[in-house]
């Protein structure tokens, strides 16, 4: 497993009610475990509970058999790509500058960062030659998440991280990049939690999913599992789709 | 001048980072670095004089606690104006503060943190000139020998240059925020 997450509880400092309350899952190589539930279910709480943007009050991560408190957070970020929907390309980088940031920190020869970001922008789908050198404002919102995508995947994570990363796209790009997104994520064999509270982007992404609800997972099955469900938060989703 | 504005990015640069991320001693700082800038010149020449006596170094004391305000003020301006998405991307990826400050925070925040040079050099201009009253010299001696003898040419003697360095210093700090700071096109 790449990611094993056991017991998961977050609560913030002093006494409130715990945000993530004893959440356990597994995600595999080429699996995309996607998180659905309501605004402040706790889907974000968790993925960042993953990369320690928090440190979890108790429970355990693992990432590829290693724990992650064991691991310090700047090197076990380095193992994960991590995509959020804001997606934060810094604006004073080119997209070859953002891209091979990662690498030129790793210090690799400027030669192999190249090559790197050249077959990058090739895999999600935007012309090396045409884009490398362009700023981000010069990019549409679909072309700049697309770059975040790259982005993370520079130093070849075996987990992704991807927290509502089409959620600010109008709806023909979203549904290309999700089309696009779920031939990449099983043509590259990356493990990927894919956090969202659209269940028709959940169902058409997730090889399974998971269920937020009040910090706890309601649910955790497959997309015909989750269909199928009599577990009520889960038909009010299905209701919605 | 310049060692005094040298000085004051010297202290003022690491005090604004400080002030920027971490929001306790942002009072503290810039309430401190405020009343130094309300104290007028001639009289912070005075409180300074009993410490570092008649001369240069009093000059320059009171010059680099002038300058301190607009530089500290100006890069924790800069700074706390980075995007929120920008800084959490960075940390996610797995940046180092340093990182971070170094790649992403300081060259983003360039423009103010220079405009806030830019204007602490053109006020040190304007003081440095006051503090040949305190015997520390510079242009402001023909300006205020000329004052005591009413001679027109003496004052403007000094205050020509005086004037031409303030325009000069600022132009070419002008010059140097256009070469070094990223603006979106």
């Amino acid at each position: 497993m790449v990611l094993e997450v056991k017991d998961l509880r977050y609560h913030l400092p002093g006494n409130g009610r715990p945000l993530v309350d004893g959440i356990s899952f597994s995600v595999g190589a080429g699996e995309t475990l996607v998180m659905l539930g309501r605004s402040g279910a706790g889907k974000t709480t968790t993925l960042k509970l993953v990369n320690r943007l928090l440190e979890p009050s108790s429970g355990d991560v693992r990432v590829s058999g290693t724990p992650a408190h064991a691991v310090e957070p700047t090197k076990l970020r380095r193992r994960i790509g991590y995509v959020i929907q804001e997606i934060g390309l810094f604006p004073h980088f080119t997209v070859a500058a953002n891209v091979g940031l990662l690498p030129r920190l790793a210090r690799w020869p400027s030669d192999r960062i190249d090559a790197r970001v050249r077959e990058l922008l090739a895999l999600v789908g935007l012309e090396p030659a045409e884009f490398a050198a362009r700023f981000p404002h010069q990019l549409s919102g679909g072309q700049r998440q697309r770059v975040g995508v790259a982005r993370a995947l520079a130093l070849d994570p075996q987990l992704l991280l991807l927290d509502e990363p089409f959620g600010a796209l109008d709806p023909i790009t979203r549904l290309e990049l999700q089309r696009e997104f779920r031939a990449l994520a099983s043509k590259l064999g990356k493990a990927a939690v894919f956090v969202t509270h659209d269940v028709r982007e959940g169902l058409l992404l997730g090889t399974r999913i998971g269920l937020l609800d009040g910090g706890r997972l309601a649910f955790l099955g497959t997309p015909d599992d989750f269909r199928a469900s009599p577990q009520p938060e889960v038909r009010k989703f299905m209701e919605a789709a | 001048m310049a060692i005094s504005t040298g000085l004051a990015l010297l202290f003022g640069l690491p005090l604004g980072v400080l002030v920027a991320h971490h929001p306790a001693w942002r009072r503290p700082v810039l309430g401190l670095a405020n009343v130094f800038q309300t104290i007028p010149s001639l009289a912070l020449f005075g409180l300074l004089i009993p410490v570092f006596g008649i001369g240069a170094w009093t000059a320059i004391t009171a010059l680099v606690v002038y300058a301190l305000l607009p530089i500290v003020r100006n890069t924790y301006t800069g700074i706390a104006g980075v995007d929120a998405a920008v800084r959490e991307a960075g940390r996610g990826m797995g940046m180092t503060d340093g990182e971070l400050l170094r790649l992403v925070e300081l060259p983003l925040a360039a423009g103010f943190i220079l405009a806030g040079v830019r204007i602490a050099t053109v006020v040190s201009v304007g003081i440095a000139t006051i503090a040949a009253a305190i015997g520390a010299g510079g242009l402001g001696v023909y300006i205020f020998r000329g004052v005591a003898t009413v001679d027109n040419t003496l004052i403007l003697a000094g205050a020509i240059p005086a004037a031409l360095l303030a325009l000069l210093a600022d132009a070419l700090l002008g010059v140097v925020e256009r070469r070094l700071v990223w603006r979106q096109r």
